[in-house]
């Protein structure tokens, strides 16, 4: 199989390159990326490509990874599956991607592990690398097998939403990690603060909803900094929201400890405002913050305090929904629509194109150790091809996951994915 | 104003001033059916009324059920206990069932916030509010400002002190609500603990002393304190609150002369009022009782399309 991609901006941050070229694919790899004037060398001819992709006016970037989805699979398949996951990420632009452990069984057993990437293998389009529990059952007693589970596959840990409270396992399972250089990613929780069901403010009161304080998440944050000093294990927090946490980390990278952080697009789009009129697809934790907070995070990511933009996508069905705000589930989608929100920030004057690629290409895989994606000869053809400035309205009934908890449906935005490559094959 | 034409009674924030005062001056009319021999009028025969109480109420069930009957309306009770709920439906399937059954108006009460705008976007019938979790109770608020209004003549520039457990309160967020929308002043006051984040962008002043709330207030309005609040930190003891929030005849009378007290019921004797102040001549609870069937008769007349003139004498 050639593929001819001609006349696309290829924006690599890694080779600091934001120009055209034509980029030539041969079965599974790059094999020649041009400049016009070099198009003598080209490796195949445009006659002899089995598809010639015009990309011009639009953008190519290095496939994009999110860290941080839930796919329900094995356990809950009527919220997602891994398939209808792939696919819904695809559909964002997204090659690769973390699946939290909270599944039914949790991702605690190397068999799990290898059943994920394998599920994801076979479809052939977005892969799949497992985040596996620290605790067996994720239930804070004790530590999986890190190095069975590393050597299945598993690319990092964490008990996501079941915080680990014990910080003596928590600084033991750092520690432990440390042994194989392994990520420790952590879901900042004080359980007990947390005992509310959005943020505590103003909204709150007037809701008669019960709060979460700012501080429910900055608490755990400092902690788990702490004990990133104590024992030097590389440490994620995950889906930061709010201004407090943003200090915490600001705090640890200035003392040099390997903390990384990631947000996801609601906290940088959405406030806790989006609650009235009770609306449970504003429901996550997290939950949505204030205007402090927001701007917080959007200067977070601008001066690269939080490294990754991940979405959490929590699919879940109507039957957990459509129910009373209290007793609705935390969590929404954003697969198929992260990269349209992420160039709100573009839009903004926010970041550069290229900080925002940073953010959900090439960071989360240096940070995944995952293998780099480089648009130049030699690599694999995993590619992301969007147009900057396309107007486009999201409409929840065209999503490929199997769930539609968004905030977003009716929102008119910029910018909108048209290809995305994975292994030289096109899955869209 | 010459017509009422909300649908719903959900919170005092979707009221406005002028239908406020339409809903006291209705019930004001219809208040004297209650006083008659005959205490009944067919203005509602032939319309159903579901009272859907997914928590433990008498007071204000009561009050709404004696209020239809006084109208003449069919009324049907399903409670948690006895509904499919406790079979594990959901609210949703719950109330498709009931508006299959077509009712004219649901009465509602649930422990979860929000329920009731929930409910009232998948039903063709009413929706009234009896109280959501911690966040509204409007009749209460509508019957407490019909009684203000009675005892002092007006709601405009009064001085309005709830004093209690403003936390878990839908009362004391609805009277703010309410009480500010009328131009009263309304001041909140409590251990720090039961006073939730942001209550002054609702427009209520916030004290920590007792003295400074009830000095030169009109109307005095007391919360329960329950007891298992304790088990969440929010206060010490049922002594320890009453030494420094509960209001006894003593502390009014060298505090504030004039002042009414008012209390939403249940009342926990010697925690919040002091038995004598319960039961004193300042104190306006009774009334409160009184003006809330008047209030929930006009509520049901007016949401089915009653006007104030119909029934004036």
């Amino acid at each position: 199989m050639h593929i001819l991609i001609e006349n696309g901006t290829v924006n690599d941050p890694q080779q600091s390159l934001n120009e055209i070229r034509h980029i030539y694919i041969k079965n599974n790899s790059i094999v020649a990326v041009l400049t016009l004037e070099e198009l003598s060398n080209a490796p195949f001819s445009r006659d002899s490509a089995d598809i010639v992709y015009d990309a011009r006016g639009q953008i190519i970037c290095p496939g994009l990874v999110d860290m941080h989805v839930h796919f329900r699979d094995p356990g809950q398949e009527y919220k997602e599956t891994i398939e209808t996951g792939c696919k819904a990420a695809a559909q964002g632009g997204i090659t690769d991607v973390c699946c939290m452990p909270n599944t039914k069984p949790v991702n605690d057993q190397p068999e799990i592990t290898k059943y994920m990437i394998e599920k994801a293998r076979s479809l052939g389009g977005t892969r799949v690398h497992p985040i596996a529990a620290i605790s067996p059952g994720s239930n804070g007693k004790g530590l999986t097998e890190m190095g069975l589970l590393l050597e299945a596959g598993a690319c990092g840990f964490t008990d996501d939403g079941q915080p680990v409270t014990d910080s003596q396992l928590m600084r033991r399972a750092m520690e432990y990690a440390r042994s194989f250089d392994a990520l420790i990613i952590s879901h900042c929780e004080d359980l007990r603060l947390a005992e509310g069901v959005m943020n505590e403010g103003s909204v709150s009161t007037r809701m008669g909803l019960a709060g979460i304080p700012n501080a429910a998440e900055s608490i755990m944050v400092s902690r788990d900094i702490a004990l990133c000093e104590l024992t030097g294990s590389r440490l994620h927090i995950a889906h930061v929201s709010t201004a407090q946490s943003v200090e915490a980390i600001k705090f640890a990278k200035e003392k040099g400890l390997p903390v990384t952080a990631e947000t996801a697009p609601h906290y940088f789009t959405l406030t806790d405002s989006a609650v009235v009129e009770y609306d449970t697809h504003a429901k996550m934790n997290p939950p949505l913050r204030t205007e402090i907070d927001r701007e917080a995070i959007r200067n977070a990511l601008a001066q690269g305090i939080i490294d990754v933009i991940a979405t959490d996508h929590a699919p879940h069905s109507d039957l957990e929904k459509m129910v009373p705000f209290d007793q609705a589930a935390n969590g929404i989608i954003g697969l198929e629509t992260s990269l349209t929100l992420g160039l709100k920030l573009v839009h903004d004057n926010l970041l550069t194109l290229t900080q925002l690629i940073e953010k959900m290409s090439v960071n989360p895989a240096k940070i995944l150790k995952i293998p780099e994606k480089r648009i130049a000869r030699g690599y694999p053809a995993d590619l992301t091809i969007f147009d900057m400035a396309m107007k486009h309205t999201i409409n929840k009934d065209l999503f490929q996951s199997k769930s539609r908890n968004t905030p977003f449906d009716g929102w008119t935005c910029q910018g909108k994915v048209l290809q995305t490559i994975i292994n030289g094959r096109f899955c869209l | 104003m010459d017509h009422f034409h909300q649908k719903h009674i959900l919170d005092m924030s979707s009221l406005s001033k002028q239908e406020i005062d339409y809903i006291i001056n209705t019930a004001t009319t219809l208040k004297g059916i209650s006083e008659r021999p005959i205490k009944k009028v067919p203005t509602l025969r032939g319309k159903s009324i579901v009272h859907f109480f997914h928590e433990p109420s008498t007071r204000t069930r009561t009050s709404f059920e004696i209020a239809a009957k006084r109208m003449s309306a069919d009324t049907f009770s399903i409670s948690a206990s006895t509904s499919s709920m406790i079979k594990g439906e959901t609210l949703l399937d719950t109330v498709h069932t009931i508006q299959a059954m077509s009712p004219d108006i649901i009465v509602m009460r649930h422990s979860a916030s929000g329920a009731p705008h929930f409910v009232s976007k998948h039903l063709n019938a009413s929706v009234i509010n009896a109280g959501d979790g911690m966040h509204a109770h409007p009749t209460q608020c509508l019957l407490d400002l019909m009684t203000a209004r009675e005892a002092l003549g007006k709601i405009n520039g009064l001085k309005v002190s709830i004093i209690g457990d403003i936390f878990h309160s839908r009362v004391a967020r609805s009277n703010i609500i309410g009480f500010t929308k009328m131009g009263a002043e309304v001041t909140v006051a409590a251990p720090c603990t039961m006073i939730p984040q942001g209550i002054d962008k609702m427009g209520a002043r916030v004290s920590n002393s007792l003295k400074e709330a009830v000095i030169n207030a009109d109307i005095i309005m007391a919360l329960r304190i329950q007891k298992e609040r304790q088990s969440n930190f929010f206060f010490p003891s049922e002594r320890e609150y009453a030494a420094f929030f509960g209001m006894t005849y003593e502390r009014l009378k060298s505090m504030n002369k004039n002042a009414f007290i008012m209390h939403p019921g249940p009342i926990n004797r010697g925690v919040e009022l002091s038995s004598e102040i319960a039961d004193c001549k300042e104190s306006l609870i009774m009334k409160q009782v009184t003006n809330g069937v008047a209030i929930r008769m006009a509520l049901l007349y007016l949401l089915m399309g009653g006007t104030r003139d119909a029934h004036s004498n």
